[in-house]
């Protein structure tokens, strides 16, 4: 029997305590949040929740007696604050402490500040939580002008979340097209001519440098080329961070993400890190880091195996979706890097997108069918032979 | 019927292996959504809810439930286990208070 502690209560964490009892661990298994609340869909904060103000009892991945029905001990709402490898134990804020056999680390991302002048005013929003979603949409409901500062996938979520509510939005997006870093060029231009025939202003090569505003209160966007976009309410949504610093006090190796091996283990070989924090090597050969549900999940998965003697190499095709009034779902990796080729037309298509002549990964827009097979097409390009 | 009063409908899960579990589920939920909130095995729901990933297919009358949508109705042909002509995603089906009963049959595997 071995004791395993997650630090992390979010999907990826959750996932790993499911996925051990499941597994017949009988080992403790202690589950460690920040977070007040149990583990939770973080996904529909921009979509269905920030419209509908549904209930957050909703939002639960596990129903509360999960955790006594499956002998997982919860510490939500506190805070770890160092790792010690060689007595293998993790500390709390508190001084309090937990021993481990197997310690995961499933400790998320956090979002990236915007540098600028304007962004403590008192409408000016982030979203990564219930809690930050909750805030939004109390703004968000009496807010005419947005201004949403990044042309991820979440701010275009967002954007579309907020036309729905009724308000007139504007987007703001530093590169030369939307989602630059994310998906092929063929899909950021369907997207960009999609949400503006929509009605959502959105504008390519702005850098933001300032947020204006008066009495605590933002009333514009100023950018470097001198525009100025008035808004009631701004949402920064500029990508995500990893939170690595706690392994990197404990000195695991760092490279944006917590960087572990083909079995999702840090140097010591009884830390795991997995989920947005993770720096893993992909099925094509590159080191990656991937802030989606799957990868969470299927890493999670991966680690539980291992724990109760079952391991083999982590193999996953990864794979995202993002909802903007089209759906849009990926599989693979390597998106817009290399050659893209558009199969279909109008508002239902894929792009295969293509490395070193070898198909890597594929977007499919309003295709779902044609997403599920592209999974399963990558899936058995990875097995080895 | 004083607003106190909470109406639930019986929901009842079949595995494969014909052994079945019956649940509370509230109007206004979705069968995934009683799934996952009371702890029943056999539907993934990888994506929450968001119509995105196919792992909570189940098999219900169809006539208990609006029909799917189009989206629906092509994720419906990427299940893990073949579509029949009563295969629903279940965060798609949405109890509603004059139902009483309901059956749900789980398949196989979801991925």
């Amino acid at each position: 029997m071995s004791d395993v502690v997650i630090v992390g209560a979010g999907q990826a964490g959750l996932q790993v305590a499911a996925s051990l009892r499941n597994a017949g661990h009988r080992g403790t298994v202690r589950l460690v949040g920040d977070e007040a609340v149990p583990p939770y869909h973080r996904p529909p904060l921009s979509k269905a929740f920030l419209k509908e103000r549904g209930s957050t009892d909703k939002l639960l991945i596990r129903p509360p007696s999960f955790f006594a029905n499956h002998n997982v001990s919860t510490h939500f709402g506190e805070k770890v604050v160092s790792i010690d490898c060689i007595q293998k134990q993790i500390a709390f804020e508190n001084k309090a402490s937990l021993s481990y056999d197997w310690l995961i680390l499933a400790t998320g991302s956090r979002n990236r500040e915007l540098l600028v002048p304007g962004t403590s005013l008192s409408n000016v929003f982030y979203l990564r939580t219930i809690e930050d979603a909750m805030k939004l949409r109390e703004t968000l409901v009496v807010a005419i002008r947005i201004v949403i500062i990044g042309g991820g996938f979440l701010g275009l979520e967002a954007a579309v979340s907020a036309q729905a509510m009724g308000a007139q939005v504007t987007i703001l997006e530093a590169g030369d097209r939307l989602m630059p870093r994310t998906v092929s060029r063929p899909t950021s231009d369907f997207f960009l001519q999609a949400h503006r025939a929509n009605g959502i202003e959105t504008h390519l090569n702005m850098t933001v440098t300032e947020i204006a505003g008066e009495s605590g209160f933002a009333d514009a966007v100023v950018t470097a080329d001198g525009s100025i976009f008035p808004a009631d309410l701004v949402l920064i949504s500029i990508g995500v961070v990893p939170n690595s610093e706690l392994a990197e006090k404990a000195g695991l190796e760092v490279r944006d993400g917590i960087v572990v091996d083909d079995h999702l283990r840090t140097a010591d070989k009884t830390i795991f890190a997995i989920g947005d924090c993770a720096r893993f090597q992909s099925t094509t050969g590159e080191f990656v880091r991937i802030e989606s549900v799957p990868n969470a999940v299927d890493q999670a998965k991966n680690v539980a195996s291992t724990i109760v003697g079952r391991a083999s190499p982590y193999q996953c095709v990864p794979w995202f979706w993002s909802d903007q009034g089209h759906r849009l779902q990926m599989a693979g990796t390597g998106f817009g890097q290399g050659e893209a080729i558009v199969r279909g037309s109008g508002t239902s298509f894929s792009v295969d997108c293509y490395q070193d002549g070898a198909l890597t990964g594929v977007e499919s827009i309003n295709c779902p069918a044609d997403h599920i097979t592209a999974r399963r097409r990558l899936a058995l390009s990875t097995q080895p032979n | 019927m004083t607003n106190a009063e909470v109406r639930t409908v019986d929901v009842t899960f079949v595995s494969p292996s014909g052994s079945s579990v019956t649940v509370a589920g509230r109007p206004g939920e979705t069968i995934m959504q009683v799934a996952v909130l009371q702890d029943v095995s056999g539907i993934l729901a990888e994506c929450g809810g968001a119509l995105a990933c196919a792992t909570c297919h189940v098999f219900v009358d169809g006539n208990c439930f609006s029909a799917p949508t189009p989206m629906e109705a092509e994720m419906l042909e990427a299940t893990a286990v073949p579509r029949r002509s009563d295969s629903r995603l279940a965060c798609q089906l949405i109890l509603t208070s004059d139902m009483k009963t309901v059956q749900v049959g789980l398949p196989e595997v979801q991925v």
